[in-house]
C-alpha cells in the first residue's frame, strides 16, 4: 500500500515537471526540433540509470524510479511528435529525433550508472 | 487557423501553438499531476502483474508504450477537431494519464540491463520493436479516430 503511495507522489511530481521544463526550454530555444522532450528523456534516462546500479530499497525505486522518472519521461509524446514531424515534412528532423533520442537516452544511463559505481 | 497551427508537434506543450502559451497554470498543473499519478499506477500495476527477468522481453513495458502511444494518437484528433472547447482535456488525459503511463526512462534502463546481462539480441529486439510499434501505435490512433469522427 505504502509502495503504491510513493508511486503516486513520484508521478505527482514528475508529470508536471515534465510540461513546465518542456515550455522552459520552449520558450529559451525556438526549434522544429523538439527539444524539450528530449531534455526530460535524457535526464530521466541519467537519474534512473543511477537508481539502477545503486542497492537502493523498494521504497526509492518506487517514489524515484517507478513514480518520479516514469511520468518525467514519456514515450506517447515522443512517438506523437516525430509522428508530427514526418507529416510536417521535417523526416530529418523526425529521423534525428528518434535517434538522438535512444543515443543520448543509453548515453545518460551509462553515465548514471558510471555515477553510481563511483558513490557506491 | 490552419491545421498547422491548431496541431502542435509536442502533445504535452508546444508553444508555437497560440492557445498553448497562456494556458492557466495552477489548475493545468493540478490536470497534469493528477493524470499522472493516474497514468502512473497503472503502468505499476501492469509492470508489477507481468513482471520480466533481467535478459528477458520487458513486455509489460513495450504493451505500455505502445497502447499509451495509440492513445494518444485518438486522443489529440479528439482535442484537436471534436471536443475543442475543454482547455482542461489535454492535460489531464494527454500530458497527465499518458505522459505517466508511458515511460521512456524505462524503455532505456531496460535496454542497458538486456545488453549487461549478454542478452543482445532481446536488446536490440525491445529497442527496435518499441519504436516501430510505437510510431505505428500513434498514426493507427490518428488515422483511425480522424476516418471515425469524419463519418
Amino acid at each position: 500500500m505504502i509502495t503504491v503511495l510513493l508511486v503516486a507522489l513520484g508521478a505527482a511530481i514528475g508529470a508536471p515537471l515534465r510540461y513546465l521544463t518542456d515550455r522552459a526550454v520552449q520558450a529559451r530555444h525556438d526549434s522544429v526540433f523538439p527539444w524539450g522532450t528530449f531534455t526530460v528523456n535524457v535526464c530521466g534516462s541519467l537519474v534512473l540509470g543511477f537508481l539502477t546500479a545503486l542497492p537502493t530499497s523498494p521504497s526509492v525505486t518506487a517514489l524515484l524510479g517507478t513514480g518520479f522518472c516514469g511520468a518525467l519521461t514519456t514515450y506517447s509524446t515522443f512517438s506523437f511528435e516525430t509522428l508530427r514531424l514526418v507529416q510536417q515534412g521535417a523526416r530529418f528532423y523526425a529521423l534525428v529525433n528518434v535517434i538522438a533520442s535512444v543515443v543520448a537516452g543509453l548515453g545518460a544511463a551509462a553515465i548514471g550508472l558510471l555515477l553510481a559505481q563511483a558513490v557506491d | 487557423m490552419t491545421e498547422q497551427d491548431a496541431v502542435p508537434t509536442d502533445s504535452d506543450v508546444d508553444l508555437h501553438v497560440p492557445a498553448m502559451r497562456s494556458e492557466p497554470r495552477v489548475p493545468v498543473l493540478a490536470a497534469i499531476s493528477a493524470g499522472g499519478i493516474a497514468g502512473a499506477l497503472a503502468r505499476y500495476g501492469l509492470a508489477t502483474a507481468w513482471p520480466h527477468p533481467p535478459d528477458g522481453f520487458p513486455w509489460s513495458t513495450f504493451v505500455i508504450n505502445v497502447t499509451g502511444c495509440f492513445l494518444i494518437g485518438v486522443l489529440m484528433v479528439i482535442v484537436t477537431e471534436v471536443v475543442t472547447h475543454k482547455p482542461l482535456l489535454r492535460p489531464f488525459l494527454g500530458v497527465g494519464v499518458l505522459g505517466g503511463y508511458t515511460t521512456f526512462s524505462t524503455y532505456i534502463v531496460d535496454i542497458q540491463r538486456a545488453a549487461g546481462e549478454g542478452a543482445a539480441l532481446p536488446a536490440l529486439s525491445y529497442l527496435a520493436l518499441t519504436l516501430v510499434g510505437a510510431l505505428l501505435a500513434v498514426y493507427a490512433g490518428t488515422v483511425l479516430t480522424r476516418a471515425a469522427v469524419r463519418r
